[in-house]
């Protein structure tokens, strides 16, 4: 029998992605394009913050979405049918994005011009979490119906995203969720996650984030 | 939920590693994986067996060592292990800080293979 010998291979299984990552970082800002991702449950509100978030900016910042939700088409199309620049990606039931997913995205939109490029992740709390797009920022949307524990339960999530944007505010009152506990929660994981409370519905809450955002935006693009 | 794309990632690095070292047959491959990821050990198995067929890997078995979540505190750079379903609770052990950065929890690594 032949002897068995240890071959040390000592490799990143996620570092050709992570690598891929930083190339775009890198090429989106030479563009003075600002890449953003924003992940969360499936019906948490993505679509529906983008829509009334973009509106808010759109004067200001050139806006483009590249939707990944599920084989579905119906998120872009929503987009486009309020002037905003979209494009579906086909992901194939994939349950999350990874760098190389974007670049090539990004080759099939019109980038140039464009001063924030928005991903709506695939609505999943796991895996987009461990899978690098290339975003300078990292959104995680957590509505109240979803109820104030998903930090405990998906921790990962937690510990990636720059800005966590709780919503559905409109719902609390009607809830147990708390809000405290959530903020709380959330900062043990990450003590520098920023965190906003909007309700996409009533529109509170949302000029805090828009123009949190649009300043971070200007701010990369100078 | 995505072991297959991590699967067959692993899959590829295992299989370059083994055509620079003439293997004829991976046996074992050992693997880090923190403990933040949500992997199934089974499922990666799985997938493995199956996209392995007729590779020189076809057959190996693969080590899952759990690296556990570890915290580098902020206030007193003491470094701390986190049990991930006390996260809640977590604080400095030393010094009660609640103000730390991750350090390991969130790895994909492939220390080594046992090859013939
Ligand atoms: N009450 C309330 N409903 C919302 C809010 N944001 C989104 N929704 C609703 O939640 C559902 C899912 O929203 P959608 O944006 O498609 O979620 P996505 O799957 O994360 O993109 C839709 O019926 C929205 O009208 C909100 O702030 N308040
Ligand atoms: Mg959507
Ligand atoms: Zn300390």
């Amino acid at each position: 029998m032949d002897e068995v010998r240890l071959i040390e291979v000592k490799e990143d299984i996620l570092s050709d992605n992570k690598a891929q990552a930083d190339g775009l970082r890198i090429s989106l800002k030479a563009e003075k394009s600002f890449l953003m991702n924003l992940m969360s449950s499936p019906g948490a509100g993505k679509t529906t913050l983008l829509m009334k978030s973009i509106a808010k900016i759109k004067d200001d910042v050139k806006v483009g979405v590249m939707e990944a939700d599920i084989d579905s088409k119906v998120d872009a199309e929503k987009l486009v049918a309020q002037g905003i620049s979209a494009i579906q990606l086909r992901t194939g039931g994939f349950c999350h994005l990874d760098a190389n997913m974007v670049t090539k995205g990004l080759e099939a939109m019109d980038v140039k011009g464009l001063d924030l490029i928005i991903i709506e992740n695939v609505g999943n709390l796991v895996c987009p979490a461990e899978f690098d797009t290339g975003a300078v920022l990292n959104v995680m949307l957590l509505s109240v119906p979803e109820g104030d524990d998903k930090p405990l339960k998906y921790p990962l999530m937690f510990t990636v995203c720059d800005v966590l944007i709780v919503t559905k505010m409109d719902y609390l009152s009607l809830s147990d969720f708390d809000l405290n506990a959530v903020r709380e929660r959330a900062k043990k994981l990450n003590p520098n996650i920023k965190i906003f409370e909007v309700s996409a519905k009533t529109g509170e809450g949302l000029d805090d984030w828009t123009d949190w955002l649009k300043n971070e935006v200007t701010t990369f693009g100078k | 939920m995505h072991e297959l794309p991590v699967t067959e990632k692993i899959l590829d690095i295992i299989v370059a590693h083994a055509e620079r070292n003439n293997v004829q047959k991976v046996v074992t491959i050992n693997l880090n994986i923190g403990e933040l990821s949500d992997l199934e050990d089974e499922w990666i198995q799985n997938y493995f067996d199956y996209l392995a067929k007729g590779s020189v890997a076809e057959g190996a078995k693969l080590v899952i060592e759990k690296v556990p979540v570890v915290m580098n505190c902020n206030g007193c750079s003491n470094t701390f292990q986190v049990d991930i379903k006390e996260m809640k609770e977590m604080q400095c052990p030393d010094c009660d800080s609640k103000d730390y950065t991750l350090i390991s929890g969130k790895d994909y690594y492939i220390k080594n293979m046992e090859v013939v």
